[in-house]
């Protein structure tokens, strides 16, 4: 039975997020769904290698705390669950969800849990397909390949929701689909209605990141404020059966939604604004109207869609050697002289005792970590030295923190605090995945 | 001479080995001069030290925003780099310090 609208909230917006404010959405948001994104590009990658080293579950870290502080509300509230936190292990993450719905003493522990975004068998037979970002072969990365998941779509999360469990647990899924997903459900939409979709899509754009679009990554103190960051509310969306979109946030709760905080997230991680493509469809933004409907709600129309390609864009992650890195603080009268001097001495010790890095960089924090040398900086009155090597070899990646701290008694005059660490690199690339050699399926997990 | 943080706002975003930045004027007048001033040369200017480039302008007038997309960063995209800022997240500040001269021609 199709609804003729439907509250849908935003639980998160990134692996590590908060979840104050998912609760105040479900306890008084009046939302009937909530989706909480958790993947970022590298987290797959980063929970497989967890999971075959035996330090993870596979799944978010935070499932747990999440999922404990979100479904006794949820139960109370009538409000589904849906997120992609299941990560490399989407079914161990439904079966950890359901078993803490029993321990929560939830009548419905039953969770729902798509698979079939892991396709490392499809793509290793296909080692031909060019890498997106470098237009190499596959096969350049394959020995190194970690994991291999396509984006599943809109249509995948709904055949979830279709089983009727409370709680929806993925691996990847396209971001905006997460919340597509319901969208159709709730409004029996036709997986072909284009118009329809584009508006689902970027309502679904707007709301993946959380607080990205109430006011989050946005504060420039005296220039454009924030009231209440620290109470930062995440948002909702109010889509009826005609398509119209409103995106608002709960009463009382800290941040803004206005058409700036809208048109920033609208833009976020857009190659071309007019063929933004999801597995659902090509949309394009060019024509959509950010229109303020009301204190904290913007109403969003004029989204246009073309119809989805036919494939699927799978994220690869691989190992590609390790990254050393050395940090030392220098403050006072030519400091940056001194941090200076450090870093062209442990260059030269590095080099001196035969490592080799495929790029080794001496950066000034305080003058040209984040943004490159630059023509006109200010001297700061402390600036902290990082010293980074790639390499293979993960010795000469671990000689880089150890000739960081030698500094302190081999190299200029007062260097301070020093800290060191050695970090395996995950990468990522791209290929593209023909659509039937991508198949969902839906597993349902109850706990007794 | 003013910068871009003068006349509008900018969020950065990670596209793997590319960056979008989008800025968005605070008015329309803004959006005038950002649509002659901000242009691919000198964004892609500001951005050597970082990127080779290209760099490619997408305007939305209905929103008031240009989107940058800015190619080829260095150190081979979010995930492989040694940079500080892996993702690139702090560029839309650089984006913000471009100077406008105010000299270009009008239309």
């Amino acid at each position: 039975m199709a609804g003729d609208r439907v509250r849908i909230g935003s639980g998160a917006g990134f692996a590590g997020d908060r979840w104050e404010p998912a609760v105040e959405l479900v306890e008084r948001g009046g939302i009937d769904y909530i989706a909480f994104e958790c993947l970022a590009e590298r987290t797959i990658a980063r929970e497989t290698l967890a999971l075959r080293r035996g330090q993870g579950s596979g799944y978010n870290p935070q499932l747990e705390d999440r999922m404990r502080a979100v479904l006794p509300p949820a139960a109370t509230q009538g409000v589904r669950v849906l997120s992609n936190m299941g990560a490399a292990d989407p079914l161990a993450a439904g079966r950890k969800t359901a078993e803490i719905a029993a321990e929560l003493g939830l009548d419905d522990r039953r969770c729902a849990v798509l698979l079939g975004d892991d396709v490392r068998g499809a793509v290793a037979a296909r080692p031909d397909l060019p890498l997106m970002e470098t237009g190499a072969p596959l096969e350049s990365i394959l020995p190194r390949m970690a994991s291999a998941n396509a984006y599943l779509g809109a249509d995948a999360v709904a055949s979830a929701l279709e089983t009727g469990a409370p709680v929806v647990v993925t691996g990847r899924v396209a971001d905006p689909s997460l919340f597509v997903g319901p969208i159709i459900h709730v409004l029996g939409w036709d997986y072909d209605d284009y118009v329809r979709l584009a508006q689902a899509t970027a309502t679904g754009h707007l709301l993946e990141c959380a607080g990205q679009v109430t006011g989050g990554y946005f504060a420039d103190p005296g220039v454009k404020d924030v009231p209440g960051l620290a109470r930062l509310g995440f948002p909702f969306a109010d889509v009826t059966d005609a398509g119209s979109v409103t995106i608002g946030k709960c009463d009382g709760s800290g941040g803004r939604i206005d058409a700036a905080t809208c048109t920033e997230q609208l833009l976020y991680e857009v190659d071309d604004p007019g063929a933004y493509v999801t597995p659902d469809c090509v949309l394009d933004m060019t024509g959509i109207a950010l229109d303020e409907a009301g204190p904290d709600r913007v109403a969003l129309r004029g989204a246009r869609a073309q119809p989805r390609t036919d494939t699927h864009k799978v994220s690869i992650g691989y190992f590609d050697g390790y990254l050393g890195e050395g940090l030392l603080s220098y403050g006072g009268p030519n400091a940056v002289a001194r941090a200076r001097l450090a870093g062209e001495i442990v260059a030269e010790r590095l080099r001196l005792r035969g490592f080799a890095y495929d790029a080794l960089d001496a950066r000034l924090i305080g003058i040209d970590s984040l943004h490159g040398p630059g023509a006109t900086r200010p001297e700061p009155y402390e600036v902290r030295l990082r010293v980074t090597g790639r390499t293979q070899d993960r010795k000469a990646a671990e000689a880089v923190g150890f000739e960081v701290a030698a500094l302190y008694t081999n190299g200029p005059a007062g260097g301070a605090g020093d800290a060191a660490s050695v970090r395996e690199i995950l990468a990522v690339q791209s290929v593209l995945l023909p659509r039937h050699l991508v198949t969902p399926r839906v597993e349902v997990v109850d706990a007794g | 001479m003013l910068i871009v943080h003068d006349l509008a706002h900018a969020r950065a975003g990670d596209k793997g080995h590319s960056v979008n930045v989008s800025v968005t004027a605070y008015d329309e007048a803004g959006y005038e001069r950002l649509k002659r001033e901000l242009t691919e040369a000198r964004v892609a200017a500001a951005f050597a030290p970082l990127a080779d480039g290209p760099v490619r302008r997408y305007a939305l007038p209905g929103l008031g925003a240009f989107n940058f997309v800015i190619e080829r960063v260095q150190g081979g995209g979010v995930t492989a780099t040694g940079a500080l800022d892996i993702h690139g997240k702090s560029l839309s500040s650089l984006m913000l310090t471009i100077p406008l001269p105010g000299n270009e021609p009008e239309g």
